[in-house]
């Protein structure tokens, strides 16, 4: 089998039912990327887990009532049990000492214990149209035909639709329910239209992506947008387009090698994009964070190793390294990289074993003098801290204040001349 | 006599996942157990596919260390880049759950575990692979190894009673008087992936769960005393394998899966009789409270 043809075939749309797989796949997974996003902003992201395991005995239940694998009788009984599931976790959790993590492992574990015995009654039965009644586990793209496609897109409208109306409300009720309450959003609708998206959603899921692993794809596309964004509808958008792009990307993969099951491969893509995101996203993303601290500790001992040339008396001061060594607490190694960076900034020029300040680099050096001082005055005087407390303080304060926060201070303190260890307060 | 192995190895489940599971309700940590019982699947595998073996010393090791890399992945989320506590739970464990099933699929001529398998396990073979020394066999394997469990969990937390009960009611205490709660912590969570491993082939991933989280909130509602919780769920998890079993022979489904349904008929009359006596008591309280001040 050759891997790629393989790829290429699924992308012409030569055959049908890759047009199915393809078109299901990515409206399933953008859908239920729309919906995860309010899911993760309420935090109950855990209840989406609930709702997939208990869609299980609904979809046997319904089988056994119909006896027939009718896709629209499946997706009821889905949708009834997942959303008793939802309300029974919210009804032992207000009206008992237990605490919503068990309520969740209990009714998660126990409605898809229910839904095994079913499923394997349904089974020792041996009602020849239950044939695939399993893949509801793991799920099967391919089991996918026209009509769930078109269904999927009729339902898809209508979430969106609703979605973009009530916007505004969602989003309120999301991050602070009695807010959202005190300012007249009518709460009970909005919680009602949030439930009964999500456990649709779900219902409908299952088929691509089986019950296990449903609750993946409310969770971990919107949780990955959560490292590019603060705005909830840029959150909306990429984490539908991340679903979107993992649902289609999985399912190829799934439909290329023959018995793949399709849930597990969207799930391992979108994970992916989950770590990736971790790592190099612009909110709080490993990567960012990193490198934010790097070029923090490198302006720290910048500013540090310039601070050793200030002298009050002349403008120009000149040292060799073993003097600044024996002067200051910066180890040696960090001291030679502080000068090699202020020779490269042009504060400070190298004449034989001499490292001498340009005028740049007084200038620098003042300037940071004047802030830690500045600080130590400040504190000295609106905290009644004693002059021998302060320093500390303003040795870490003096690499973030900024030149907004420096007039504030020389305003507060009526342009003071001296520090409270009587030392002069260099300007301009 | 099949009847009774099969009891008998859902009761040892049953015990052992009542003891760990009463001590992950107090502490909140339902979830991260759920998570542990999915996120062993890619240890057992790869385990299997090294060694060959089912529930042998190497699939035990494989299962451990994709235990803790799931508690891993949980602290990477939730601390190092900020995300909340549910989506990081969600996410590590679906993934390390998806990668087992992959494993599964693709080497399904070298693994003789199915997808369904591992979700539910297979009780009703339990009795079917007897243990074998020098010619005699000594009843079924999986009773051996789910028994040695039971001891060692028992052991374990005996061992280390009263500090596991500090360190789960009051971590600031513990902490003060100088008793390490992660230690203890990873302690309970060892206990935990071990008992998941085992039971895995039994009662599978998904189920096992039921037996960690069901008899001990069932129990919890009916006592104020732990050791007493201890007790009653042990208790309840040994009727319902009981009640369990000849429900799964009646209807003709997996017994495992019975089980769980048993487990839940159980919590949701409990939660029913503590309702309505409860219900009962103040509508009593404020009757007496009405005749008094008249």
């Amino acid at each position: 089998m050759d891997f790629f043809s393989e790829i290429a075939s699924f992308f012409s749309f030569t055959e049908p039912n890759v047009r199915v797989v393809f078109w299901g796949s990515l409206i399933l997974c953008s859908i239920s990327g729309l919906v995860g996003t309010f899911t993760l902003l309420r935090k109950r992201s855990l209840i989406g887990d609930v709702i997939s395991h208990a869609v299980l005995p609904g979809i046997a239940l319904a089988f056994i009532l119909g006896q027939q694998k009718n896709p629209a009788y499946l997706i009821i009984g889905a949708t009834v049990t997942g959303w008793i599931s939802t309300f029974l976790v919210d009804y032992i959790t207000k009206n008992s000492k237990i605490k919503s993590d068990t309520a969740i492992a209990l009714i998660l574990s126990v409605f898809f214990g229910a839904g095994i015995l079913l499923l394997t009654h349904i089974q020792q039965s041996g009602n020849a149209a239950q044939s695939g009644l399993d893949q509801f586990i793991f799920g099967r793209a391919s089991s996918m035909n026209m009509n769930d496609v078109y269904l999927f897109t009729a339902v898809g409208v209508v979430i969106v639709a609703l979605t973009i109306v009530f916007f505004r409300g969602l989003t309120v009720l999301s991050f602070d329910e009695e807010f959202s309450q005190a300012i007249g959003f009518p709460n009970p609708w909005l919680r009602l239209i949030l439930s009964i998206t999500t456990v649709i959603t779900v219902a409908m899921g299952v088929q691509a992506v089986g019950v296990v692993l449903m609750s993946a794809l409310l969770i971990t596309p919107a949780a990955s947008a959560r490292f590019w964004t603060n705005s909830v509808p840029l959150l909306a958008i990429l984490s539908v387009i991340i679903s979107g792009a993992s649902g289609v990307l999985g399912s190829t993969i799934s439909y290329t090698y023959a018995g793949m099951p399709t849930g597990p491969w969207i799930v391992v893509v979108v994970s992916l994009v989950a770590f990736t995101s971790a790592i190099i996203g612009t909110r709080n993303g490993l990567g960012r964070k990193m490198l934010l601290r790097w070029s923090n500790n490198r302006k720290i001992l910048r500013e540090n190793t310039i601070k050793l040339f200030y002298n009050s008396e002349q403008e120009q001061a000149s040292y060799t390294l073993e003097e600044l060594t024996k002067k200051s607490s910066i180890e040696a190694a960090s001291l030679t990289k502080g000068l090699k960076m202020l020779v490269r900034l042009n504060f400070v020029t190298k004449q034989g074993r001499e490292f001498v300040t340009t005028d740049e680099g007084a200038k620098e050096a003042r300037a940071i003098v004047r802030k830690h001082r500045l600080w130590e005055l400040y504190i000295s005087r609106f905290m009644n801290l004693q002059p021998d407390h302060v320093h500390d303080d303003a040795e870490g304060i003096e690499h973030v204040i900024t030149p907004e926060i420096e007039k504030e201070l020389e305003k507060e303190l009526e342009y003071p001349l001296k520090d409270p260890h009587d030392s002069e307060i260099p300007y301009e | 006599m099949i009847d009774f192995w099969i009891i008998l190895t859902a009761s040892l489940v049953a015990t052992s996942s009542a003891i760990l599971g009463s001590f992950l309700i107090m502490r909140k940590m339902t979830m991260i157990g759920d998570a542990i019982s999915h996120a062993v699947l890619p240890g057992i595998v790869i385990a299997y596919l090294v060694s060959n073996s089912r529930a042998s010393f190497p699939t035990l090791m494989g299962a451990a260390a994709s235990g803790m890399l799931v508690t891993y992945l949980i602290e990477f989320f939730n601390r190092k880049v900020k995300l909340q506590q549910d989506a990081s739970i969600g996410i590590s464990y679906t993934f390390l759950f998806a990668v087992g099933i992959i494993l599964i699929s693709f080497f399904s001529n070298d693994v003789d575990l199915d997808q369904e398998c591992v979700l539910y396990g297979e009780i009703a073979y339990v009795p079917l692979d007897p243990m074998e020394i020098g010619g005699h066999l000594f009843g079924p394997r999986q009773v051996w190894i789910l028994g040695t469990t039971l001891l060692f969990v028992v052991g374990s937390v005996y061992a280390g009673y009263r500090k596991l009960v500090l360190t789960t009611f009051d971590p600031a205490f513990a902490s003060a008087i100088g008793i390490s709660v992660g230690f203890w912590q990873y302690y309970l969570m060892a206990g935990v992936s071990l008992t998941t491993v085992v039971s895995f082939e039994s009662v599978g991933a998904v189920l096992v769960i039921a037996f960690i989280a069901g008899p001990p909130a069932t129990a919890y509602l009916l006592t104020q005393r732990f050791g007493r919780m201890i007790k009653t769920s042990i208790v309840l998890g040994i009727t319902a394998s009981i009640l369990g079993y000849y429900t799964a022979v009646w209807l003709g489904g997996s017994i495992a899966g019975a089980i769980a349904t048993v487990i839940g008929l159980q919590f949701a009359l409990t939660f029913a009789y503590v309702q309505f006596t409860r219900k009962n008591r103040t509508q009593k309280q404020l009757k007496n409270t009405v005749l008094t001040e008249v």
